[in-house]
């Protein structure tokens, strides 16, 4: 057993001993739990990939005459904010394309430029063009705004995902005899390619399955800078079923998390265009496991092999929230680049880029030695499989007129 | 002079209903063989053709084709992959119809082998980082 604050006196000493989620699984199978348990302090973990719940909070400043964009509207780069907060706070989703992009009228779109793209641009320093119509008020008598604004005119600008990390996640195919175009990517007719879309053995929630360490308050990397996480994701939903080590078989526990924009960088936080489907943010994040106790460890110490995830058929299934999977696959064989379903070899791709989280989990690894970087006691715990809690969908009721 | 070339055939969706390869063999008298043809109702068809025949022959039918409303496109090595761009998600890897995109299996780095594509542009259009582009 050992503690956080030992672990962080043994970073400030440089004697604690890093590894990431790859190289922990190798050791703790070549020398036993008790010897690596002995040895290692921190396993860093990391994904990459698509996140449309990501979104920034950012605030302009003041113009001079004062504007109050609340309750007004306002773009950047031509794509829509939300501007129903105070004067000059906005918020920008991953997702919002401008008002003339022509979606799916042209189908499939290419949704090419997004909120995701526009994060990008912002955190990589470019100008933007920021436009806002305000209704004017005593104390705010503008009404139109059109300048250029770049990150370091902003006052604040924090990176808030509201639902980040998914633990596991649908393989998706598609049975039908057309193509479809789905945040999964292209789905090839008659089972023409299999989409999957995590780290696996790399994942945060994979590599802490129980959230025995990651709760509310852990520092983590985020998007390149140094973030938080800020609660439980939506869609928490950890009392799914559950493989005899704990890991569950779906999509299950989630992240909410938040950092400073001006401290990220345009290599983790990159716009994405979903063929036919829209337009996102793929982020990068990482997250170190305080290795506290043999339990934890074993738990850090998973492999692709140990994972499995349901393959959903997406052309019918999923749009009708039919639980009807084809089958289970683990991901040491979605990653081998082939699977059977039934008796079709099936080829493999991933939305979710292994090399960017291995890159990630490197770094956070030099940050933690560096002593850039220590652990943070979580706050809170986010509720874990015995909670009761629950992912619903919508029952929708009829409105009387 | 007989002209031997591969050129890609971009359809707008307005003209994929209409018979277009016939009147290269009927009109031009071109030699057609099809390499690769993606061509459904209501959507924008791609179309690789090695084409040969008459030097004047061939110029004309190319005239032809742009007269139609389909663009034109030799096809030689014209697909690239910017490095800078794609993040190794693979997620194109499955989608190209000649293994000309490879994920290789220790890194997971995709390495484009050009000599493999036939520059049926699926990969620009699946791409999520915009990382393939066509030059001409």
């Amino acid at each position: 057993m050992r503690t956080i604050q030992e672990i962080n006196e043994k970073i400030k000493k440089g004697d604690a001993v890093i590894l990431t989620a790859e190289e922990v699984s190798g050791l703790v199978a070549k020398k036993g739990l008790d010897k690596a348990f002995e040895e290692v302090d921190v396993v860093t973990t990391a994904t990459f990939g698509p996140m449309c719940s990501s979104g920034i909070f950012f605030n302009t400043g003041h113009t001079k005459p004062r504007i109050k964009i609340g309750g007004g509207s306002a773009t950047l780069n031509k794509v829509p904010c939300y501007a129903g907060l105070a004067a000059v706070d906005l918020f920008l989703g991953a997702t919002a394309i401008p008002d003339d992009d022509p979606r799916n009228q042209v189908y499939p779109g290419e949704f090419k430029y997004g909120g995701g793209h526009v994060i990008n641009d912002l955190v990589a320093g470019r100008d933007l063009i920021l436009e806002a119509k305000a209704y004017g008020t005593d104390c705010y008598p503008r009404k139109f705004l059109r300048t250029k604004i770049n990150i370091n005119d902003l006052n604040e600008v924090m990176l808030f995902n509201i639902r980040n990390c998914y633990q596991n996640y649908n393989v998706a195919v598609n049975t039908s005899n057309k193509i479809i175009y789905t945040y999964m990517g292209a789905l090839q007719p008659r089972l023409g390619n299999a989409n999957y879309c995590s780290a696996a053995a790399l994942s945060p929630l994979l590599a802490d399955p129980l959230y025995k360490t990651i709760g509310i308050g852990t520092r983590i990397f985020l998007g390149g800078g140094i973030g938080y996480v800020s609660w439980w994701g939506t869609q928490h939903n950890p009392g799914v079923e559950r493989t005899a080590k704990g890991l569950p078989k779906t999509g299950a526990g989630t992240l909410a998390l938040i950092g400073d924009l001006k401290k990220m960088s345009p290599q983790f936080l990159i716009g994405t265009s979903m063929l036919g489907y829209g337009a996102t943010l793929s982020v990068g994040v990482g997250v170190p496991i305080p290795i506290l106790d043999k339990d934890i460890l074993a738990y850090a110490a998973v492999r692709d092999e140990d994972i499995v995830a349901p393959i959903i058929d997406y052309s019918s299934d999923y749009p009708n929230v039919k639980f009807n999977p084809l089958g289970y696959v683990n991901y040491a064989q979605l990653k081998s680049g082939v699977i059977r379903i039934n008796d079709t070899e099936v080829h493999t791709g991933s939305l979710s880029s292994i090399r960017k989280a291995r890159e990630i989990t490197e770094i956070l690894k030099k940050w933690i030695q560096a002593k850039k970087f220590y652990l943070s006691e979580p706050i809170e715990k986010i509720p874990s499989v015995d909670s009761g809690y629950k992912l619903k969908l919508l029952k929708e009721r009829p409105i009387e007129e | 002079m007989i002209q031997k070339a591969k050129i890609v055939l971009h359809f707008p969706k307005e003209r994929v209903d209409k018979p277009i390869v016939s009147r290269l063999v009927k009109d031009f008298g071109l030699e057609v063989n099809i390499l690769k043809a993606e061509v459904n109702p209501n959507e924008e068809g791609v179309m690789v053709l090695e084409l040969s025949g008459k030097k004047e022959e061939y110029k004309k039918s190319l005239e032809y084709l742009k007269k139609e409303g389909l663009r034109v496109q030799p096809l030689s090595k014209d697909i690239s992959m910017d490095r800078n761009k794609c993040v190794d998600c693979t997620v194109c890897v499955p989608c190209c119809p000649t293994d000309a995109l490879e994920r290789n299996p220790q890194t997971f780095e995709v390495k484009f082998i050009k000599e493999k594509c036939i520059a049926c542009g699926i990969c620009i259009r699946v791409c999520p980082y915009g990382a393939m582009t066509i030059e001409f």
